[in-house]
C-alpha cells in the first residue's frame, strides 16, 4: 500500500498488563496484543474477528490512545502517536471516533440523550445552537433512535440495551472523524436493525473516507460490511485476507474451526451438539511455545510447531498466515 | 404444546414513566412455559424484551409507573409475595437472571470468586466456604473459564469472559427457572457454541427451564423449544420452535427471519422498511401496521391474538 493511501500503521505492537495482588506483588504480565502488525487504508473497513479473551478490545484501546503500548509503536496519518503528549492526543481524539463494546459503561450516566451528543459537538466548536440540535435529531435518525423526542430527554438507564449501544455510535459518528474504531457495536440489536446500521456506517464510510475498524463476532456481516479480515488468536494476528477471501479459501486451521462453528438458524439444531475444537484458549500469562494453536491444533506438525513462532507467511499479496503447513509453499515460490 | 405450564405470565404490565410521557414497555404480555422447556423470545430492539424479563424477576427501575399482571411459578402466583419473601423465596433460589450486559452487573472491587460464591452464601445453598467454591469452580468450568481467572478483578477479564461469569453466577444456585438476557451477544462463535453446548447438557441432565432473550436467532435454534416474539411491548407470535423456524406466521416474525444473515448463502442484506412505533403513544390498531406489506382495512382496530393450528398470532390475516 503506497504511504499516502494509508491511515494507520501498527507496528510491533505490544500491550502487557502486570497482574499485582495485595497491591505490590507482581504475579506476572498479561501479554494482551503480543506482536501486531498491520496497515489500515484510507476509506477501508477492515474486521478483527478472534475468539472471546484474544486481544481485540485491548489492540482497539492501544490504537485509541487508552493504553500506552509496552513496546512498538503506531502511526497515524504519517504521525508516531505519543500517548504522553497530551495536546497531541486530544487532536487525535477528535479524529478518531470509539463505540466501546461496552455500550452502558460508555455513557455518563447523569447526561441525558441530548447533552451526550451535544458535548462533542461543543467541545469542536460548533456554535450556533440551531446547527447543534440539526446534527443532534439527524445522528439520532441515522441511528433509528425514532421518534426523536422520545428519547431526547432519556437517561442511559432508561435506554434498551440495543438503543444504548445506537446512541455510542450517534455520538461516534457525529463528528464525522477520519477512523471509527467500533467494538462488536451491533451485538445487541436485532438482525433487521443491525442491517441498517452496518449500512448506515458503509454510507459514511463512503461518502467520508472514513476507514473502520470492526471488531465482530459475527462473521456473517463482515461478508457485507468489510474489505479485510483480521484474525486474532492469543494476542496476535494469525491471518489476514481480503474478506472474500478469507471466508471462501480460509488457510489457518484456527480459521477454519471457527468458519465451521457459525450456525443457521435450524431448529433441527436443538438435537445435536455443536462441533467445536477441544481444548482451551491460550493462556495469555504463559502462552505456549511455538504456535500458540498448537495445542488444538488437528494438523499440528510436532517439533515444530510446539517449538518454534510461526512467521508471517505471504500466501497471495494480501493473503497472510502464521502457520508452518505453508512454509514450504512460499519457501519454494521465493526460491 | 406445553407439558404442564410450570411458568405461567398472565396479562403482564409493565410501564414507566418519563419526560416526554407513559412509556408502554410490556403491554400486556400472555404465556406458558413447561417445565424443563426452553422459550427462545426475540423482537426488534426496544420491544420491551428485557423489561419482560425484569418484570418476571421484580427487578424494577425507579421509574415505574403501572406494574401488574400474574407471574405464576409452579402453580403459584409470585406476585403478591411481599419483597422481602420474594428475595427469600423466589428470586435466585428459584428464578434466576443473566442480566443483558452482564459485564456490568459485576462489582469492580470484589474479586470474581468472591461475586459468584455470594448468591450460594447469602441463600445458606452450601455449608461452608469451601463448599461453595468447590461448585463455583464446577460452574467456572462449566461456562470454559479457566478457574485461575477466579481471583482476578472484573477489569482485569474481556467483555466475554465477564459475561461468561455473570452466566456461572446464576448457574451455581441450580435455580428451576433461568432468564437469559443476550447471554451470546459478546462472544465469538466458538464460545457461543460451547455455551450452547452446556446450557443443553444442563437442560437435559437438570430439567432446567430456560427463557432466552436474544438476537442471535441462529444461535438460539440449538436451545429453543418454543419462540416468541415480540413487537413494540406485545408477543405478537407464539409457537413452537420446529414449525417457527420452518414457517413464521406473523407479517414482522417473516421479515425479521428473512434479515439474518447466513454466512453460507450470498444473499443480499434485507431489513424491514420504516420505524417501530412509539412506546409512549403507540396507534390504537396493529401496531405493525405502518411497516406491514399485508395491511388491510381492519388493521386499524387492534388485532386479536388468534390460533393457528395450536399458535398464536396477533394478526387479522389469521383470524
Ligand atoms: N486491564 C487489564 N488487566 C489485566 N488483564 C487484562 C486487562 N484487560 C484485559 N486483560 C486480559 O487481556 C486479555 C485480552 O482481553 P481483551 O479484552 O482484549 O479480549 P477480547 O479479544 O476483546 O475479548 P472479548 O471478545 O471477550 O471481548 C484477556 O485475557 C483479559 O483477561
Ligand atoms: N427505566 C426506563 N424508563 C423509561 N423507559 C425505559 C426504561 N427501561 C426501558 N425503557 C424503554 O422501554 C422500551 C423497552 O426496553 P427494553 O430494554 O425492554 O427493550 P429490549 O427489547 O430489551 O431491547 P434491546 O433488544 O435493545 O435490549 C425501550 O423503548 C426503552 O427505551
Ligand atoms: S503452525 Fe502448526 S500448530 Fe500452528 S496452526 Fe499451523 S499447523 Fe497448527
Ligand atoms: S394485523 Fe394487519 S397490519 Fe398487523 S400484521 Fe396483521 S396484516 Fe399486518
Ligand atoms: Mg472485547
Ligand atoms: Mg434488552
Amino acid at each position: 500500500m503506497s504511504d499516502n493511501s494509508v491511515l494507520l500503521r501498527v507496528e510491533d505492537l505490544h500491550t502487557w498488563f502486570e497482574l499485582r495482588r495485595f497491591g505490590f506483588f507482581r504475579i506476572g504480565h498479561v501479554r494482551a496484543v503480543d506482536g501486531v502488525n498491520c496497515v489500515l487504508g484510507r476509506g477501508e473497513a477492515v474486521a478483527v474477528v478472534g475468539e472471546s479473551g484474544c486481544g481485540k478490545s485491548t489492540l482497539a484501546r492501544t490504537i485509541l490512545g487508552l493504553y500506552t503500548p509496552t513496546k512498538g509503536r503506531i502511526v497515524f496519518d504519517g504521525k508516531v502517536l505519543d500517548t504522553k503528549d497530551d495536546k497531541a492526543m486530544q487532536a487525535y481524539r477528535a479524529q478518531v471516533g470509539y463505540v466501546q463494546q461496552d455500550p452502558f459503561g460508555a455513557l455518563p450516566p447523569f447526561m441525558d440523550v441530548r447533552r451526550i451528543l451535544d458535548e462533542p459537538l461543543v467541545i469542536n466548536g460548533v456554535k450556533d445552537p440551531k446547527e447543534r440540535d440539526a446534527r443532534i435529531r439527524q445522528a439520532l435518525e441515522d441511528v433509528r433512535l425514532t421518534p426523536v423526542d422520545d428519547f431526547l430527554g432519556k437517561f442511559p438507564h432508561q435506554l434498551s440495551g440495543g438503543q444504548q449501544q445506537r446512541l455510542v455510535i450517534a455520538r461516534a459518528i457525529i463528528l464525522k472523524p477520519k477512523l471509527i474504531v467500533a467494538d462488536e457495536p451491533v451485538s445487541m440489536l436485532d438482525a433487521s436493525v443491525r442491517v441498517e446500521i452496518l449500512q448506515l456506517l458503509r454510507r459514511l464510510q463512503e461518502a467520508y473516507g472514513i476507514s473502520i475498524i470492526y471488531i465482530t463476532h459475527d462473521l456473517s456481516t463482515v461478508r457485507f460490511f468489510s474489505e479485510r479480515i483480521f484474525v486474532m488468536y492469543g494476542a496476535k494476528i494469525i491471518e489476514q485476507a481480503k474478506t472474500r477471501d478469507l471466508l471462501d479459501n480460509p488457510q489457518h486451521p484456527y480459521t477454519r474451526a471457527l468458519l465451521n462453528a457459525i450456525p443457521d438458524p435450524d431448529p433441527d439444531n436443538a438435537h445435536r451438539f455443536r462441533e467445536v475444537p477441544g481444548g482451551e484458549p491460550p493462556s495469555l500469562m504463559n502462552p505456549p511455545s511455538g504456535c500458540r494453536f498448537h495445542p488444538r491444533c488437528p494438523a499440528i506438525i510436532r517439533g515444530k510447531c510446539d517449538a518454534q513462532i510461526p512467521p508471517d507467511l505471504e500466501l497471495e499479496p494480501a493473503h497472510k498466515v502464521a502457520c508452518w503447513l505453508y512454509a514450504d509453499n512460499v519457501q519454494r515460490e521465493s526460491a | 404444546m406445553e407439558t404442564n405450564g410450570f411458568l405461567h405470565v398472565e396479562d403482564l404490565i409493565l410501564h414507566f414513566r418519563t419526560a416526554a410521557g407513559t412509556v408502554q414497555a410490556v403491554d400486556g404480555v400472555n404465556f406458558q412455559l413447561g417445565r424443563g422447556r426452553t422459550l427462545v423470545i426475540i423482537g426488534e430492539s426496544g420491544s420491551g424484551k428485557s423489561s419482560l424479563a425484569k418484570a418476571i424477576l421484580r427487578l424494577l427501575p425507579r421509574n415505574v409507573q403501572t406494574y401488574r399482571g400474574k407471574v405464576i411459578l409452579n402453580g403459584q402466583d409470585v406476585m403478591p409475595l411481599s419483597e422481602e419473601r420474594f428475595r427469600r423465596e423466589v428470586r435466585w433460589t428459584k428464578m434466576a437472571l443473566v442480566p443483558q450486559a452482564a459485564q456490568n452487573s459485576l462489582n469492580p472491587v470484589l474479586r470474581i470468586e468472591d461475586q459468584v460464591s455470594e448468591p450460594l452464601i447469602t441463600h445458606g445453598r452450601v455449608s461452608s466456604k469451601e463448599a461453595a467454591m468447590d461448585k463455583v469452580r464446577q460452574a467456572f468450568r462449566l461456562v470454559g473459564l479457566p478457574v485461575d481467572f477466579l481471583t482476578r478483578y472484573p477489569f482485569e477479564l474481556s467483555g466475554g469472559m465477564r459475561q461468561r461469569t455473570a452466566i456461572a453466577m446464576a448457574l451455581v444456585t441450580e435455580p428451576d427457572l433461568v432468564l437469559l438476557d443476550e447471554p451470546t451477544s459478546a462472544l465469538d462463535v466458538l464460545t457461543q457454541a460451547n455455551l450452547m453446548n452446556v446450557l443443553k447438557r444442563i437442560k437435559k441432565e437438570f430439567g432446567t427451564t430456560f427463557v432466552l432473550i436474544t438476537h442471535d436467532i441462529a444461535t438460539a435454534s440449538d436451545l429453543a423449544d418454543d419462540v416468541a416474539v415480540m413487537y413494540a411491548g406485545q408477543i405478537v407470535e407464539r409457537s413452537s420452535a420446529d414449525r417457527f423456524y420452518r414457517e413464521p406466521l406473523h407479517p414482522y416474525s417473516k421479515k425479521l427471519m428473512a434479515s439474518v444473515p447466513a454466512l453460507k448463502q450470498d444473499k443480499q442484506l434485507e431489513f424491514i422498511p420504516g420505524r417501530p412505533p412509539s412506546l409512549i403513544n403507540p396507534p390504537k390498531g396493529c401496531r405493525f401496521a405502518d411497516r406491514c406489506p399485508a395491511r388491510f382495512a381492519r388493521c386499524a382496530e387492534d388485532p386479536p391474538p388468534a390460533t393457528v393450528d395450536g399458535r398464536q398470532v396477533k394478526c387479522w390475516l389469521y383470524h
